[in-house]
């Protein structure tokens, strides 16, 4: 492989990423319109198989800056931050670490997020779109260092300093999310 | 852990005190039981017993203990009353009643509330429960959401039951009951969430509502009437519970009650303080935010306010008025006054007196950098500008930290030395404010918090403190938070227990510590000492670390953040290595 050829690869590689790393959704459709928060199964179902069919779309908002950042600004503005910090936890638990109660995977936590959960943690259905919810629950899966590092804030936008998530570690997802699918 | 020894109590030397001594009326002499958190009505948290002493304190072995089942944080004292003891555990509030007649202390009977799961969560720190209270044959008891119940102590049956909090809007309830005059006296939690705070008296024969006042609001809803004369002129003025508010914030504005209230028979007057005003971010509410972290005395009978004090004004800091309130009678300028003892947790030990609510003296018992002093002559705290949280900046070093130079764990006080013991803290903070948005049953906050150790390195202080003479006697310092109230004995000792798990007896004299013991969980419950059935003093605590300062440990929360558990986390990182969860009873005598 000749060397110009090489860069030109690699240039056009980082131009792709880069195009979905900055893509806005401006148009009227987001991203999962069409993918209702909330709806898959949970972790155990009767008679058999789990039936769990990941969505490419609810995928699309972890590899999106835009939809990260925007997640970022919704859950502090939720109150989000309130009972889970930035991650650390306090009255609702931790969500930067590898342990899920309910399940780690995206539609597991816009699950959680729009019917809530029995030990407190509150519904917001009603409070965020679909689209929103996708985007907070993209921002939850950061926390632990789940998406790319080219899409996450590489500082922090709080004030009071956790490290930024460019140098978080990614945990892995304890219960692991590919034993179910 | 140095104890500085200083002057060994030289003041009133004749009569080995520093003069002061517990208010006439409100403590009655010692029956040997334990009947309400605060051992009596003036907050004394004293034992009259003697047995144990700083010359065989060395020789106390564990008596019985007791596992009640649950693992989250104990705040809660048990309860004696006459060969009986009535523990509490935190949410689910399991009450338990142990046979002390009987080898081992077997159990009598248990009281399961259920209260509703999704209280947990609206919490703010930790599901505690700070305590029962024991009046006439039955046991009151709150949960935490939000209902009070009376329980015939003999059966553990419940005879009422009534609502008072709402869990949707964010209000659960820490409080221990008090029972005065013939009212069990509950006040909310929630000052994180946007709830409005009041306090409410249940008649306790029927556990119907007699009065409720706000502490926010116009003056009708606050209890406001002719009989009203605070001591200070910012205090006067009509509904200030609306004007010093932007429009309709007080109906959001905190000002709960979720601490200790005292009581004086003689006058028929409760004293309690008010929890902080919300959000926590205070450019969103210019004004003094009455009648947030503050003093109230009221009519116990009618509700009705007779003086109010504000500690903050315009809190910047959640420095919560909620602490204790050590009803005294003792010499000031020469002459013999009714007085309040307060350690608060914006750092200043305040003496008041009872009848007007004047700051009679007023001293830091804990370092202080957020406001320098307060004004005798208008009786207003001295903020310090430059540690004033502003949107969009981050001020550092700012001490006290959120949590004061002293939270909600109670000081004890003995009639025989006159010296307050207080368990505090020593914890700074950064903090950086955002605009809050105002969402029912969640928090309502707009404060990124990072706490760490104060200057020299020690998170915790135990000190023997000289209210007449407002100084310090001695102190000890501890390294972890000090989160366990304090009891003090007649036989000369103080007893306090470590996030670590070490429960231990000091000298009342100079503050050596003479025993320790190592419980399987942290203590941040509040020991207690009573005469067994056998006629020998026994001391009794519950370990179960937890609370605001322990949430690192209930919740697994994850130390990376500094933030987490409101800021508690910077300060606690270390805690998972020295302790773990925990709910067991250690009760204690010498060899008999
Ligand atoms: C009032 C406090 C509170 C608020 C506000 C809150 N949570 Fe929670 N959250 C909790 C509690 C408590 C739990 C644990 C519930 C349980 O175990 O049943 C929880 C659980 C969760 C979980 C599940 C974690 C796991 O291990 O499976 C996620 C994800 C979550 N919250 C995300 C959010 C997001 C996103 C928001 C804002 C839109 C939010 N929470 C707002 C208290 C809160």
């Amino acid at each position: 492989m000749s060397s110009p050829y090489r860069t030109s690869v690699i240039v056009a590689l980082v131009l792709l990423t880069a195009c979905r790393r900055e893509q806005r959704k401006t148009e009227d459709k987001s991203f999962a319109t069409t993918v209702p928060a909330g709806t898959q199964p949970g972790l155990l179902v009767a008679g058999g198989q789990l039936a769990f069919k990941p969505d490419p779309k609810q995928a699309a908002y972890e590899h999106n800056a835009n939809a990260l950042a925007e997640g970022q600004r919704l859950f502090s503005w939720m109150n989000c931050v309130g009972c889970h910090s930035h991650g650390g936890g306090g009255m609702g638990p931790a969500l930067m670490d590898d342990e899920w109660r309910y399940g780690g995977r995206i539609d597991q936590i816009a699950a959680t997020i729009v019917e809530g959960r029995p030990n407190g943690m509150p519904s917001f259905r009603g409070k965020l779109t679909d689209d929103q919810v996708w985007k907070v629950a993209a921002y939850v899966r950061s926390l632990s260092g789940q998406p790319t590092k080219d899409v996450v804030s590489s500082r922090a936008d709080e004030l009071s300093g956790t490290p930024p998530q460019t140098l978080e570690k990614r945990e892995p997802v304890h219960p692991a999310e590919s034993t179910l699918q | 852990m140095v104890a500085s020894a200083l002057l060994a109590l030289q003041p009133g030397a004749a009569t080995g005190q520093t003069g002061a001594r517990s208010a006439a009326g409100a403590a009655p002499a010692d029956n040997g039981n334990w009947e309400m958190p605060g051992k009596t009505y003036a907050s004394t948290r004293f034992s009259a017993m003697r047995e144990i002493t700083p010359g065989n304190v060395n020789q106390l072995k564990v008596a019985f203990t007791f596992s009640d089942g649950t693992n989250k944080g104990h705040e809660a004292p048990p309860l004696v009353v006459g060969g009986t003891m009535y523990i509490v555990t935190p949410f689910p509030n399991i009450v338990t009643a142990l046979d002390l007649t009987k080898p081992g202390a077997p159990a009598k009977w248990t009281f399961k509330p259920k209260p509703l799961a999704a209280s947990q969560g609206v919490a703010c720190c930790d599901v505690v429960n700070r305590g029962l209270a024991y009046d006439g044959g039955r046991i009151f008891m709150n949960t935490l959401d939000g209902q009070t119940i009376a329980l015939d102590a003999k059966s553990g049956k419940a005879i009422w039951r009534t609502q008072l909090g709402n869990i949707a809007r964010g209000e659960t309830v820490t409080m221990a009951p008090l029972v005065a005059g013939g009212k069990v006296l509950v006040g909310n939690s929630g000052g994180e969430m946007g709830v409005r705070g009041w306090i409410a008296a249940l008649d306790a024969g029927s556990g119907k509502l007699a009065w409720k006042a706000y502490h926010t609001g116009p003056d009708k809803d606050v209890l406001i009437g002719p009989n009203f004369h605070p001591f200070y002129a910012s205090d006067r003025g009509k509904d200030l519970g609306v004007k010093t508010w932007p429009p309709n914030a007080w109906k959001i504005g905190g000002g709960t009650v979720w601490g200790w209230i005292s009581y004086d028979p003689k006058l028929g007057m409760i004293y309690y303080g008010t929890g902080n005003p919300g959000p926590w971010n205070a450019e969103q509410r210019p004004g003094d935010n009455k009648w947030s972290s503050g003093v109230f005395a009221r009519d116990v009978a009618t509700g009705q306010a007779r003086w109010y004090y504000q500690s903050s004004p315009h809190d910047l800091f959640d420095h919560d008025d909620i602490n204790e309130i050590i009803l005294a009678d003792m010499p000031v300028g020469g002459r013999m006054r009714q007085v309040l003892l307060r350690p608060a947790r914006n750092g200043y030990f305040y003496v008041h007196d009872r009848l007007t609510g004047q700051v009679l003296t007023v001293a830091p018992y804990g370092f202080i950098n957020s406001a320098t002093g307060v004004d005798l002559r208008t009786g207003r705290l001295q903020p310090n500008k430059a540690k004033e949280p502003h949107q969009g900046k981050v001020v550092r070093g700012i001490c006290p930290a959120a949590p004061g130079a002293k939270d909600w764990n109670p000081s004890a006080f003995s009639p025989i030395t006159g010296v307050v013991y207080i368990p505090h803290i020593n914890l700074c903070m950064d903090e950086g404010a955002s605009q809050a948005n105002y969402i029912a049953g969640t928090p309502f906050l707009g404060m990124d918090v990072k706490m760490y150790a104060g200057p020299g390195g020690n998170r915790g202080v135990f000190t023997a403190w000289d209210p007449v003479h407002q100084r310090k006697l001695w102190e000890k310092t501890e390294n972890l938070p000090l989160w366990s109230p304090a009891l003090a004995t007649a036989g000369g000792l103080v007893f306090y227990g470590t996030m670590d798990g070490w429960f231990k007896a000091l000298d009342q004299r100079n503050g050596r510590e003479l025993w320790w013991f190592k419980t399987g969980s942290g203590i941040i419950g509040q020991p207690i000492s009573y005469r067994g059935p056998d006629g020998h003093q026994y001391v009794a605590v519950m370990d179960g670390v937890g609370g605001w300062a322990g949430a690192i440990i209930v919740g697994q929360l994850d130390a990376r953040d500094p933030t987490g558990a409101l800021g508690f986390l910077g300060a606690t990182k270390d805690l998972p290595s020295k302790t773990s969860k925990g709910g067991t009873l250690y009760v204690f005598a010498l060899p008999h």
